[in-house]
């Protein structure tokens, strides 16, 4: 426990002087402040940019293709999972599938899917689908793989029904890799659909830096930057503490 | 990143003409599904399997798509030996240092999950337009994943086997080429699989985003020019390499693992 704090606090100073250090590089001129800018300039132009609501348009849209990619992979992971995990003959053909699936770079469909759904919200949640779903489908039946076969008996013996089975027996005992796969799809979905607005879009936070910085604008180009990555690390951390706990519980018994 | 693992099914001879089968429909099916998204939408956003082997072996044949494929070739090989290297390296100090270990995994498990591609404008204004800010974001993609998985790696070793380093008073630099690489050779190769696919997207967004060389680029220009089969012949190509790669490496991996268990 307390080596677990001392690496959070050494982890935090780290972070810590490379920002001060940033700053000071740029207030003394060390560091070109056309290229980058003073994480205080950064902060404030992230402030000035929210508060003056010229990001809401951009915020809502793009949270809002994040959560329907989001939600939608997880629908179809959870439920292509169990169909492969209950068919062998599906099962050898889906595993090499999906051990290569990740190996393409699924984004450069991304243009393929503008011409074929046109410009707007369609091809983000697509190209989110496509980048989130597999890693649901992935953690689905490892967490159903790691049931054991010894409360498979348990369930057995007592004579539970298959609906009961799979709520008292079978979810619990899949659930750490099933919200490993969520957290993955998370941060899978977000990536895809900032990417996809950042290369090809006319709305939303990737556009939205992408249009900065092809109008030199980068005051406010490091403004939306810090607050695209503000809420990824924001989001992905809540999940990763949860997890941890979750984990701990379970070793805990 | 959670990964399949394979457990050795038997191979019975019936069962391995079963699979032969069912890769033989799937891939009819996709070919199908190819086919149908083409004709459905009369060939506007995907051209259809055949038009794109016939455009593609054209293509194959022209110098403007191999002056192409080698400014990414050239890119992307640059991007994932820097990334496999300085990964495999870092990989095995925050390993051993433990507690150097703890205190970077969580950085580095941050940096994996965030959209880096909201920073490509910083690497464009750091290295200018051109192959080193395709090669820098390719590495940015590439590096943390085989870090990661080569930290893992020495992290679960049996402990039994750096102390009989300390014994035979193995300096570092023969500790790691003669006990730890060796011992964690296949989880380095599934890092390098990793690293490998993730340092080649993070070069085709660059060359998307902006470029004027490079099959990224080439993707992109075939849909500004409604050029379909071009964009649809360049995807395939992308696909086709990257899945090979993937099914060496898995290969290789598998082999790895079955003589080291």
């Amino acid at each position: 426990m307390t080596r677990r704090h001392a690496a959070l606090i050494v982890r935090t100073a780290i972070l810590a002087s490379l920002i001060a250090l940033l700053e000071i590089g740029c207030r003394f001129g060390v560091i070109d402040t056309l290229t980058v800018l003073a994480p205080s300039d950064m902060v404030a132009s992230m402030v000035d940019q929210i508060r003056s609501g010229e990001l809401d348009a951009s915020i809502a849209t793009t949270f809002s293709t994040i959560l329907i990619a989001f939600v939608l992979a997880i629908l179809l992971g959870t439920a292509i999972g169990p169909l492969i995990h209950r068919f062998a003959r599906l099962r050898d053909v889906a595993d090499p599938l999906l051990a290569s699936y990740y190996s393409v770079p699924t984004f450069i469909f991304y243009p393929l899917l503008v011409a074929l759904l046109g410009l707007g919200k369609a091809p983000l949640v697509v190209l989110g689908i496509l980048s989130a779903a597999p890693a649901v489908v992935i953690s689905t039946l490892a967490g159903l793989d790691g049931v054991a076969p010894v409360l498979m008996k348990l369930a057995r013996v007592h004579r539970l029904t298959p609906a009961r089975t799979f709520m008292w027996i079978v979810l619990p005992a899949a659930l750490p890799h099933l919200f490993t796969g969520f957290k993955l799809a998370l941060s899978y979905a977000l990536i895809g659909v900032i990417a996809g607005e950042f290369i090809l879009s006319g709305t939303g936070l990737g556009y939205a830096i992408s249009f900065a910085y092809q109008s030199f604008d980068n005051r406010a180009m490091y403004g939306v930057m810090l607050f695209v990555l503000l809420v990824a690390v924001i989001a992905n951390g809540i999940l990763y503490v949860w997890e941890g706990r979750l984990a701990r519980r379970r070793s805990r018994g | 990143m959670s990964e399949l693992s394979f457990d050795a099914t038997q191979k019975l001879p019936a069962r391995r003409h079963v699979r032969a089968l069912d890769a033989v429909v799937l891939t009819l099916l996709m070919l199908a599904l190819w086919q149908a998204i083409g004709s459905w939408t009369h060939g506007v956003a995907v051209s259809p399997p055949l038009q794109t082997l016939v455009y593609l072996a054209h293509l194959l044949g022209t110098a403007m798509f191999w002056d192409h494929a080698a400014a990414t070739l050239e890119a992307f090989l640059l991007a994932f030996v820097l990334s496999a290297l300085i990964g495999l390296v870092l990989g095995l100090i925050f390993g051993i240092r433990r507690f150097a270990g703890e205190v970077a995994e969580p950085i580095l498990a941050g940096f994996y999950t965030i959209p880096k591609v909201t920073l490509y404008p910083v690497v464009l204004l750091l290295f200018g337009l051109g192959m080193s800010a395709k090669v820098a974001f390719g590495v940015m993609h590439g590096l943390v994943p085989m870090t990661l998985f080569t930290l893992g790696a020495v992290r679960n070793l049996p402990p039994v086997l750096l102390r009989t380093a300390r014994v035979l008073r193995l300096s570092p630099g023969r500790t790691m080429r003669w006990v730890l690489v060796p011992a964690c050779l296949p989880d380095i190769v599934n890092g390098l699989r990793l690293s490998f696919s993730l340092s080649l997207l993070g070069v085709l967004i660059g060359e998307m985003f902006s470029s004027q060389r490079g099959l990224g680029f080439l993707l992109v220009s075939g849909m500004a020019q409604n050029n379909v089969p071009l964009s649809t012949a360049v995807v395939t190509v992308i696909v086709m390499i990257a899945i090979a790669a993937n099914t060496l490496m898995l290969r290789v991996g598998r082999r790895f693992a079955r003589r080291s268990a």
